[in-house]
């Protein structure tokens, strides 16, 4: 599928009347919003409320879990990405994913980029030379790892493996990216690392990163989704939904007086 | 409001509301007592009015501490921000008050006997008094975070303009009837200059009163009486 030629600030994900189900349990009712190319949307709201549930509906990952269930459109530019004709692991490769636990795989750095490249396209080796160290600088880990490409990806520490998994997700060139959670495991500085490369990031792909930490989410995002028991409460610019949300429940959740 | 669950949090935010609550009431006092100083020459008056002084100023220096340790710790947002914002420049606006009144009751020791003329007073009496109101209502709005009472005390601050205006023009009379009169008159006029003062830093009060409430801002142009200052305009 070719992409058309994508402005910033136009609807790339477009989710319109959203409902998800695990089994008889309906997890997600009635989400409708847009996720804006070039644009970071963060989801906040308390555990349980939907927001991991909604990204892994965006690549169909529930697709391997059985009873699990959409209903709904998802339009990937303009495409309904809930469609069962659609190829989900060209899905995969355009709407990528990077999540809590960083996830290296037992391999050699070099291996865990070319990988995935390697599922979806045939190249050269000075190709996916050229192809690994793009997605190892796009992830600000090039200078870290330049000279030891060949040693194991689990010799890495906390945070250069997630940067290494963002990594992996910028080699198959994909349009969007996911993140769920992806500083929670990470230190200070680690986490300050991958909140300025996905503000980097952002220049290039459209983002959606789901938090827990509200101060995260004002810094780094330009529209926010605040979500309750499955449904979507409030959405709306960043700094306006953090400083003066208009929903109560809004209010009440980011201010720390939820019961 | 619903409570925070750390209820330290909530302790942290009403100590600010508590200080403003004291730092209001010094500074409605430093007000009343200055007028009274200079309508009555009461230098004693006075002197206890300069010396009420340095308490709002520790109170101004706590406030802005208490508000800058909140905002770090706390990392607040929405409502909460604008308490510590509205906390830090209401502090400000009461600490001005409070050195207004200060310099009012200090001119006060310095006209002393020598005023003449309590007609002259009267028009400041009056502006005091406006001034007054105004201030309490902008406590008492802030204090019940009511935008409605804010605005009207936004609104009120035309009022205290056109009484400056009046007085102005009653205090050029004075000092063209009678040279003597030029010296007190002037500090007069400083003093009634002092009022209008104190009633601007109390609009801003409300202003942020507004801010605090709704997260919206007033119109940057306020509500202004027709100027004519000018000494041909008799």
């Amino acid at each position: 599928m070719n992409a058309p030629t994508a402005i910033a600030g136009d609807a790339k994900v477009s989710i319109r009347d959203l409902e998800f189900f695990y089994g008889a349990t309906r997890a997600l009712k009635n989400i409708s919003l847009t996720l804006r190319t070039n644009k970071v949307t963060a989801f906040i709201g308390p555990s349980g409320c939907g927001k991991s549930t909604l990204l892994r509906v965006l690549n169909r990952m529930y697709d391997l879990y059985p009873g699990q269930r959409a209903v709904g459109e998802v339009l990937l530019d303009g495409e309904n990405v809930l469609d069962p004709d659609v190829d989900v692991n060209l899905l995969r490769a355009r709407v990528g994913m990077v999540f809590q636990k960083p996830t290296p795989f037992p391999m050699s750095i070099y291996e865990n980029i070319a990988f995935g490249v390697r599922l979806y396209e045939k190249m050269s080796k000075s190709a996916m030379d050229v192809r690994v160290e793009e997605a190892l600088r796009g992830a600000a880990l090039w200078e870290e790892v330049k000279d030891k490409l060949h040693t194991s990806g689990l010799g890495l520490s906390g945070g250069q493996q997630q940067r290494l998994c963002i990594a992996r997700s910028v080699a198959v060139q994909p349009e969007v990216i996911l993140f769920d959670e992806p500083c929670s495991a990470l230190d200070p500085i680690s986490t300050a690392k991958v909140e300025e490369l996905i503000e980097e990031l952002a220049e290039r792909y459209t983002i959606a990163i789901v938090t827990h930490n509200m101060q995260q989410a004002v810094r780094v995002s330009d529209y926010t989704a605040f979500m309750y028991l499955g449904e979507l409460i409030e959405f709306g610019e960043t700094d306006q939904v953090f400083t003066t949300p208009r929903e109560k429940k809004t209010q009440d959740y980011i201010t720390g007086r939820f019961g | 409001m619903t409570e925070h669950i750390v209820k330290s949090y909530d302790r942290d935010l009403e100590s600010l509301g508590s200080r403003i609550s004291e730092m209001g009431g010094i500074a409605e006092k430093m007000l009343a007592d200055a007028m009274d100083a200079l309508a009555s020459f009461d230098a004693d008056l006075a002197r206890r009015v300069i010396d009420s002084d340095p308490r709002l100023d520790a109170l101004q220096r706590e406030v802005e501490e208490a508000a800058i340790i909140t905002i770090a710790k706390r990392q607040p947002l929405a409502v909460d921000l604008r308490e510590c914002v509205a906390a830090i420049r209401i502090s400000g606006d009461l600490e001005r008050v409070g050195d207004l009144a200060k310099n009012i009751a200090k001119r006060s020791m310095k006209i002393g006997a020598e005023a003449r003329m309590t007609r002259a007073v009267i028009g400041l009496k009056s502006m005091q008094e406006v001034a007054a109101v105004q201030l309490k209502d902008a406590l008492d709005a802030y204090a019940a975070r009511d935008v409605e009472r804010a605005k009207e005390v936004w609104m009120g601050d035309a009022d205290l303009d056109a009484l400056e205006d009046s007085v102005f023009r009653d205090l050029l009379t004075f000092m063209m009837e009678d040279p003597r009169n030029i010296s007190f008159c002037t500090h007069l006029l400083f003093c009634s200059k002092n009022l209008e003062r104190i009633g601007d830093h109390t609009t801003n009060i409300a202003e942020t009163v507004v801010y605090l409430a709704t997260g919206e801002a007033m119109p940057v142009e306020r509500p202004k009486s027709k100027r004519t200052g000018g000494v041909g305009d008799q």
